[in-house]
């Protein structure tokens, strides 16, 4: 301690590989309704673990697919299988643009 | 404040036509989505297409804003003449749609939510609503993943004044980065997103992570790479070489007859977090010195003579 003011320091809670959460901790993180993570799952989305909506659990990848999908929906009103192939190319174009820096 | 040419950020004439105008937007638009772009400035030039279509769709915006004239120029300072909007009523008043938040202050002198003729807006402050998520992207040290670290940070924000107006603040936050973090990672701050409405909570800050490029080392998921360069005798003969890591340097032992391009793994020199562990992968570069006087030559000479290679042998067909 310097003896200066103490900083409040915001922990955060790491979307890392460990993270999963339930059909609820994602309709409130992404601030929609379960039909609509019904529609993300039968697009092929997002794949939850487990078998029923009870036992759902989803990862990191999931929350962050749910997102980018919302706002593709909402700024450039690509339907949802639109949205699903948007996002299987912009995963297949991060890891060419990482191959790429590499070069 | 600042003039904003609308036309020139949609890449359309002045006297495009509605049609145009939308189709000129939706390819800005999809050209420039944060979620699609990786340049640098693609949420800001998003957010610019977005304010241009909101005025430029409309056709009483769009014949207000046309009043100004064709003289000005991007960026150059402005104020609008008074009673510049006398005739026009902007019944829609304020946002029709898209992210408001981050809109010009011309902008919003013109058609925010101060503005004089927008009295639906006074009511959309009655509704209780969350506050918008926040997403940005920090760049980091690979050191600061590798041992975890503070960082502070300062994110610009919209905030509402007592009169309505829309102004950008800054906003700062102190944040723990977690040992063993890696690239794409996120941090999910909760209730430090944009402050909600009607006493409704804050949204949520999600903080991405992105590693600053580093002179020796790069990272692909956990496991950390550097190129060691070494001499053909410590490949031949095997050598104990000091190696930097991301903890500091280590000693590593290079096995007799080692090749170029070999690559050896120091268990746990990655980026490790409580359940997972990352590697440092080491690959070999063996640099030839130069024969620069006789005497070397011959040993060069010496060499070929006693140690006959032919490391073509594979490209025979």
């Amino acid at each position: 301690m310097t003896g200066q003011q103490e900083i409040h320091c915001h922990e955060g809670v790491i979307l890392n590989e460990e993270i999963r959460c339930t059909l609820a901790d994602l309709c409130r993180m992404c601030g929609v309704p379960a039909e609509v993570i019904h529609e993300m799952i039968e697009e092929g989305i997002i794949v939850p673990e487990g078998m029923s909506s009870r036992e759902w659990r989803f990862t990191s990848i999931s929350i962050k697919r749910v997102q980018t999908t919302i706002r593709l929906q909402r700024d450039l009103r690509v339907n949802l299988p639109g949205c699903a192939l948007a996002l299987d190319l912009l995963d297949e174009l991060e890891a060419l643009r990482h191959l790429a820096r590499r070069r | 404040m600042e003039y904003k040419d609308y036309y020139k950020i949609l890449g359309v004439a002045r006297d495009a036509t509605q049609d145009q105008i939308k189709q000129a937007y939706r390819k800005v638009a999809r050209k420039f989505h944060p979620d699609v772009s990786k340049e640098s400035d693609a949420e800001a030039k998003f957010k610019d297409a977005g304010e241009a279509y909101e005025v430029l769709k409309d056709p009483e915006k769009r014949a207000a804003y046309d009043k100004f004239g064709a003289n000005w120029r991007e960026g150059q300072p402005f104020e609008p003449p008074p009673n510049w909007d006398a005739g026009f009523e902007f019944r829609g008043a304020g946002y029709t749609g898209g992210d408001s938040g981050g809109f010009s202050d011309f902008f919003e002198s013109l058609f925010g939510h101060g503005h004089g003729h927008a009295e639906g807006r006074q009511r959309a402050h009655v509704f209780r609503m969350k506050g918008e998520d926040q997403h940005a992207k920090i760049v980091i040290p690979l050191a600061d993943a590798y041992g975890g670290a503070r960082q502070t940070i300062t994110l610009t924000r919209p905030t509402v004044d007592p009169d309505g107006h829309v102004t950008t603040s800054p906003h700062v936050l102190h944040v723990v980065i977690p040992k063993g973090i890696i690239e794409g990672q996120r941090i999910r701050l909760e209730g430090q997103g944009l402050p909600g409405y009607g006493g409704s909570p804050a949204g949520d800050l999600y903080l991405e992570i992105a590693f600053q490029e580093d002179r020796l080392f790069h990272a692909e998921k956990r496991d950390i790479h550097l190129t060691l360069p070494i001499t053909p005798w410590e490949a031949a003969l095997g050598a104990t070489l000091t190696v930097p890591t991301l903890g500091g340097n280590v000693q590593v032992k290079i096995p007799p007859g080692s090749q170029g391009g070999k690559k050896l793994r120091l268990k746990g020199k990655g980026l490790c977090s409580a359940s997972h562990r990352g590697d440092q992968i080491v690959t070999l570069q063996i640099v030839v010195p130069e024969a620069k006087t006789e005497e070397q030559r011959r040993l060069y000479r010496a060499m070929a003579e006693q140690m006959p290679l032919n490391p073509r042998a594979g490209l025979e067909r």
